[in-house]
């Protein structure tokens, strides 16, 4: 297996698993990613567990972005996680934003998710976690 | 395919269908990584196979939406595809969205179908610097078919001519009048002209505007550009597009054309190949030797020209006989 090049730019997906289609935050993201200079595959709505993985693999980004608001994170986070460990790709930093209680988070943060962003985060938060955990990830 | 056992792992994985090993080599390949040198090498051989069909155009026409619909009717007739579809990079921060990937609907976990997002990472033309090479990878990786979607293309973005064996030009009605269709550059590197939302009023003005051009001579070495309505809603249009693309490659098998574009093209690759090489070596020597600073001096200095300059270190330094 080759390792990654440094000078490349970090390549982040941002998806959005579950049925809602509220993605306005999602594009917000992206966009500010972008402006920080990485290269965002923004794989959209309505996104299964199984295709969040198969796109992060496809694309071999560093990091992946989830972002929800139908309530369906503790169903769909913690899948998202099990397939890319079975894909041996759990090193894959995994982030969210959305409307996720605080007791949810603290299970998700338990469960392996890195980060998680709620109303209120400023974008220059997002981006210096983003930068931080791409560069921590294998 | 046979021999696979005497491939580096790496290679040899890819060969294998070992979709990680192909993304990460991509990566690689994008970056420039000379690691992956060795791999390419070896996987050379086994390129040349797939067709690569280019589908470029104005943004917003509806490349990635006719990709997806394409992919589907490829997939029902059970034949693999491999895609890389270039977004822009930003020349402010280098950064990129790409969007290509939204349009793609497919079952789950079908493995004929390989996607990959690309930025152009500065690269004028419609394509990335490394698209070429991908495309390579893709064809080695045994995909039946190889796309490459382009940058929402403006009428100089003809890059793909020197990548794609098929390009199809996607356009949409009301993007203009018939003189639109007579400038040079984006209209002439069709080989299939493609009228997607076909749906919509003005359609067939489109495409007769394009037929007429095609009747004044847009034909290129016997074959006149197929023109073809599309919509990707119905969808409709979509067996007659793959048909006009296929009538197409065998066009250019039955003719030797195939050949004699892939003489062009890899001749093309090899003088660009030594000239970045040459370049990079001459823009370092001229900072670091002595000889050449002197040189660079005197055309600092007026005393000698820039063109003199480059003939002098040339046939010093690089003409052999």
């Amino acid at each position: 297996m080759v390792r990654r090049a440094k000078a490349g730019p970090i390549r982040v997906l941002i998806a959005k698993p579950g049925l809602d289609g509220h993605d306005r935050g999602a594009k917000v993201v992206a966009r500010a990613l972008r402006d920080a200079g990485m290269e965002v595959i923004y794989a959209g709505l309505r996104q299964t567990p199984e295709e969040v993985v198969r796109a992060a693999l496809e694309e071999d980004v560093d990091l992946i972005g989830l972002s929800i608001l139908s309530g369906a994170h503790m169903a769909l986070f913690p899948k998202i996680l099990v397939l890319l460990k079975a894909q041996k790709a759990g090193n894959i930093p995994v982030f969210a934003g959305g409307i996720i209680p605080d007791e949810d988070a603290r299970r998700l943060k338990k469960a392996g998710i890195k980060a998680i962003f709620g109303p209120g985060t400023t974008l220059q938060e997002i981006v210096t976690t983003a930068q931080r955990l791409a560069r921590g990830a294998a | 395919m046979t021999g696979s056992t005497r491939l580096p792992p790496l290679a040899k994985a890819i060969v294998d269908g070992d979709r990680r090993a192909l993304a990460r080599t991509i990566s690689a390949v994008e970056n420039g990584d000379p690691a992956v040198a060795g791999v390419l090498r070896a996987l050379y051989p086994r390129t040349g196979r797939a067709p690569v069909i280019g589908l470029t155009g104005p943004l917003g026409v509806g490349k990635s939406s006719l990709l997806s619909v394409l992919i589907a009717h490829l997939r029902a007739q059970g034949k693999s595809v491999g895609v890389v579809a270039v977004d822009p990079s930003s020349p402010f921060s280098g950064g990129s969205v790409l969007g290509d990937r939204i349009r793609l609907e497919r079952k789950a976990n079908d493995d004929g179908v390989y996607f990959r997002s690309m930025a152009s990472r500065g690269e004028a033309g419609g394509i990335a610097a490394s698209t070429r090479e991908v495309t390579r990878l893709l064809d080695a990786a045994g995909f039946d078919v190889v796309f490459v979607e382009t940058v929402g293309s403006g009428q100089v973005d003809v890059a793909i001519r020197g990548v794609a064996s098929t390009s199809v030009v996607v356009l949409v009605p009301h993007l203009g009048d018939e003189v639109q269709t007579l400038k040079a550059g984006l209209f002439e590197i069709a080989d299939v002209f493609c009228v997607n939302k076909a749906d919509l009023p003005g359609a067939d003005l489109a495409a007769k505007d394009l037929s007429e051009l095609v009747s004044l001579g847009a034909a290129r070495d016997g074959w006149a550009p197929v023109i073809v309505p599309t919509s990707t809603t119905t969808p409709s249009g979509i067996a007659e597009l793959w048909t006009a693309i296929s009538a197409h490659e065998a066009f250019l098998d039955q003719t030797g054309h195939r050949a004699a574009t892939e003489r062009a093209r890899l001749s093309a690759e090899i003088a660009e190949r030594v000239r970045d090489r040459v370049g990079r070596d001459v823009a370092e020597r001229l900072t670091r030797d002595a000889d050449l600073r002197t040189l660079l001096d005197r055309v600092l200095a007026r005393t000698l020209d820039p063109a003199s300059a480059a003939d002098e270190l040339y046939s010093t330094h690089y003409a052999t006989k």
